[in-house]
């Protein structure tokens, strides 16, 4: 069983209220040296066999296709899981 | 003249929009995510709801419902200048609209992070759509508005883009209610058959049940829930399917 690790992240240039929410919490809980958060998303996909470069292309196709916007986020990694 | 509701799992307001169709003159077809054809309809509507719970993102997953395949290749793509088959994506509507590319931009979470839900007003900027030919050039509306992720962002390209083509529809007046850049509240495709809007014209559309308006508490003039300025959304809708 092999498994690919996708991770998403919110475009910078688009305001992330989610990752301000969190900041300020931080602040308030004393964890003042974080000056700001982004929050994404992290998909976690499985497949029988092996992750190999085909399966990897599949997973950036099915990340560009379903699991991303690109108005708004940013595709940042397409990995095989550790 | 047949305008169809699509209902997805999750869809909320597709009564209201059926309610809304028929009060307007229409005769309201309910369609359903799952089927492959759109049973004779001269126009459809995306109504406001939860798609599939907004997971993922909003409108993300309804993109892909065998329905609006069918709907998104007879509205064809946003820059042609031939108008398609005439779509009103209402809220959520209108977060599937952009996540279906039938609509440039996307939708994403207030900037306040509340849910907003308040009687809203609005400037209807463009009146040459199939959805708001009924109204005049720089007309002040009110209707109900109620997201969670309702601010409108695109790039600047596209922003400059959207209103030196006047395709910004419909713009927020009085506080930005969640934060769209340029207090968008609703643009069209080029040929202005494709409109999305945040707020909920359908929901004002009988007197008695819709928005406070300015009238209601001038003496002698309007009264409680009196506003119906959604409804030409849907009268204007019949008013260019009849002269097509």
């Amino acid at each position: 069983m092999g498994r690919v690790v996708i991770d998403v992240m919110p475009k910078p240039e688009i305001l992330d209220p989610q990752g301000k929410a969190v900041v300020g919490a931080l602040a308030r809980l004393g964890f003042a040296e974080f000056a700001d958060a982004r929050q994404g998303k992290r998909f976690e996909l499985e497949v029988d066999g092996e992750v190999d470069a085909e399966v990897l292309e599949r997973a950036a196709e099915a990340a560009r296709t379903l699991l991303s916007n690109p108005v708004i986020e940013d595709v940042v990694a397409v990995r095989a899981a550790d | 003249m047949r305008i169809g509701v699509v209902t997805f799992p999750g869809s909320l307001d597709d009564r209201d929009a059926l309610r809304a169709i028929r009060i307007a003159g229409g005769t309201p077809v309910p369609l359903w995510h799952g089927d492959a054809e759109l049973h004779k309809i001269d126009a459809v509507v995306l109504p406001g709801g939860f798609s599939y719970g907004d997971y993922l993102r909003c409108g993300a997953i309804a993109r892909f419902a065998p329905l609006m395949r069918e709907i998104a290749r007879l509205a064809g793509p946003p820059d042609a200048t031939a108008p398609g088959l005439p779509v009103l994506g209402i809220c959520n509507g209108f977060q599937v609209l952009c996540e279906s590319h039938l609509l440039p931009g996307a939708l994403v979470r207030n900037d306040h992070r509340h849910f907003v839900c308040r009687d809203q007003r609005l400037r209807v900027e463009g009146t040459k759509t199939a959805w708001t030919n009924g109204y005049t050039d720089g007309e002040e509306i009110v209707v109900p508005l109620k997201n969670g992720e309702g601010g409108y962002v695109a790039d600047d390209a596209t922003l400059d883009r959207l209103e030196g083509e006047g395709q910004v529809v419909v713009r927020y007046l009085g506080v930005n209610p969640n934060g769209s850049y340029r207090d968008i509240a609703g643009i069209s495709n080029a040929s202005g058959s494709v409109v999305g809007l945040m707020p909920h014209p359908e929901h004002a559309v009988e007197a008695g049940y819709g928005p406070e308006t300015a009238g209601a508490e001038i003496a002698g003039r309007g009264g409680p829930g009196d506003g119906t300025d959604g409804l030409r959304f849907f009268t204007s809708a019949l008013q260019g399917v009849l002269s097509a």
